[in-house]
């Protein structure tokens, strides 16, 4: 599926655009659709861990101590939850 | 061997679908086909068809039932008529686009309003440019035949369109005639099992049907289904062609009757064919050269054939049991006279909406238009080329 892309002539489409692999969502970079921009402030992170568990498009990476990096924002459509529920101000929106 | 028997339109769509026997029939009654699904469901209770019938709240669930079912990887059918089928035209789309081979019975009738349960097409020409293939059936025998090749044509893997057989709502319907049947077993062999390449409970490949398909795509897959269509015809006459070496009963595009050397040439579909044939029999008796086109597959739209077959009519007239509303004539009068124009036959043509609502045509209501025909020949020009026939007017 990977070899489909906007130039692919007709006949080397799928019919009705029916994807045959699984697992495809990662593909397909929706963080172009965002108005506004989250910023990461990680000199006021606790990392209380309170963000990252609310993002609805899984873009706050986590890493292996268990601590969040900066925003992925391939897939961050800039819905303001995480700014939200941050009690430390370190999240602002742009 | 085929079986006589005796049944009305809608007992020999069920019975079809008996012997089709699919996995799956989701439906909702609606007058005037409402016996197919009530006749298929006392099949499904009796136990002589391993159907899964869903009996669902309205038509649009109904239509999604279907696709739900055929992308599974089942062989979906179902029956409607009039605003049943406005009710699926959001689900019409996404089946023929999601290239599933839904088949359906559709028993014309008069899309309301003013309220009408009566026969007109106005149903189906609603759906016309849905990407279904349509084939009208001018009796319970048609209605029939076209149900047994239903599933031969819309799966083939270069088709993979959902399709519909059209029939007039209560004047075959509701009306018994002689059919002759085929074997149960013949009908299953000539079916045949339904084997998808691609379905989604198929646990070896997941996929993902109808996916978001935005501006660099649905162009594309548009003119994948507008090929799709082209193909369908060829299909379409193979399968004819089988059945007729099986059954004897021939089909393709369209029946010419008495067109060898016609000179008034009526071009219609479904029911209304009868009386034109009996009419034009008549005309014939007193050497007048009445001929019959009756479009049997209206979608694809053979443009090249009609052209032809009209090709050497000195005057035609084209019935359309449905108005365009479009202040110039019916759906089948501007695809007849577009194909005529685009195959360079010139051939003077006029438009008679008739039969809205369930009208009756009669064969003198026929035998007008023949005389119109005539009339036209005779002084060289059409007045008005969108008429009605019947129409109560004071002037």
């Amino acid at each position: 599926m990977k070899d489909i892309n906007a130039k692919t002539p007709m006949d080397k489409l799928t019919e009705g655009g029916t994807i045959y692999t699984a697992g495809n969502a990662r593909e397909f970079k929706t963080g172009d659709w965002r108005s506004t921009k989250p910023i990461y402030l990680k000199d006021k992170c606790k990392q209380c861990g309170l963000c990252f568990p609310v993002c609805p498009d899984n873009a706050i990476p986590v890493n292996k101590e268990q601590k969040r990096e900066d925003f992925d924002y391939d897939y961050c459509k800039g819905c303001g939850v995480c700014a939200k529920v941050c009690p430390f101000n370190a999240i602002t929106m742009e | 061997m085929s079986i006589r028997e005796r049944l009305s339109g809608n007992e020999a769509a069920a019975i079809a679908m008996r012997q089709i026997n699919p996995d799956v029939v989701a439906a909702f009654p609606i007058t005037p086909s409402t016996e197919i699904p009530q006749y298929f469901s006392t099949f499904v209770s009796n136990g002589v068809v391993d159907t899964e019938f869903v009996a669902v709240e309205s038509e649009h669930s109904a239509m999604s039932a279907c696709i739900g079912a055929e992308a599974a990887g089942g062989r979906a059918m179902t029956a409607t008529s009039a605003n049943g089928l406005s009710l699926m035209w959001e689900m019409i789309y996404i089946a023929s686009s999601l290239r599933l081979p839904i088949v359906m019975s559709l028993v014309n009738r008069a899309v309301s309003g003013p309220l009408n349960i009566h026969n007109d097409h106005s149903d189906a020409m609603g759906v016309r440019d849905a990407g279904w293939v349509m084939l009208f059936s001018e009796n319970n025998q048609e209605a029939y035949d076209n149900l047994l090749m239903a599933h031969r044509i819309a799966e083939n893997p270069s088709v993979r369109l959902p399709l519909m057989v059209c029939q007039d709502g209560f004047i075959t319907s509701h009306s018994i005639e002689n059919i002759e049947l085929e074997e149960d077993e013949f009908v299953k062999k000539f079916v045949g099992t339904y084997k998808p390449e691609h379905y989604l409970l198929n646990d070896k490949e997941p996929i993902a049907i109808g996916p978001l398909d935005l501006q660099a795509y649905l162009f594309e897959h548009k003119a994948q289904q507008a090929e799709a269509m082209k193909n369908a015809k060829k299909v379409i006459l193979e399968v004819a062609e089988e059945f007729e070496k099986a059954t004897g009963r021939k089909y393709s595009f369209f029946e010419e009757y008495r067109m060898e050397d016609a000179e008034y040439v009526i071009v219609c579909m479904n029911s209304t064919a009868g009386t034109a044939k009996y009419t034009a029999d008549l005309l014939r008796d007193k050497g007048i050269k009445a001929g019959v086109l009756k479009i049997r597959v209206f979608r694809p739209f053979p443009a090249e054939e009609i052209a032809k077959s009209l090709s050497k009519a000195k005057a035609v007239a084209v019935l359309d049991k449905a108005d365009g509303l479009n202040a110039v004539g019916g759906p089948l009068f501007t695809d007849v006279t577009s194909a005529m124009y685009v195959n360079d036959v010139k051939v003077p043509t006029v438009n008679y909406i008739y039969g809205i609502g369930g009208r009756d045509t009669k064969s003198d209501d026929i035998e007008k238009v023949y005389n119109d025909l005539a009339e036209i020949v005779k002084s060289g020009k059409v007045e008005n080329p969108y008429r009605y026939l019947g129409l109560r007017r004071d002037k």
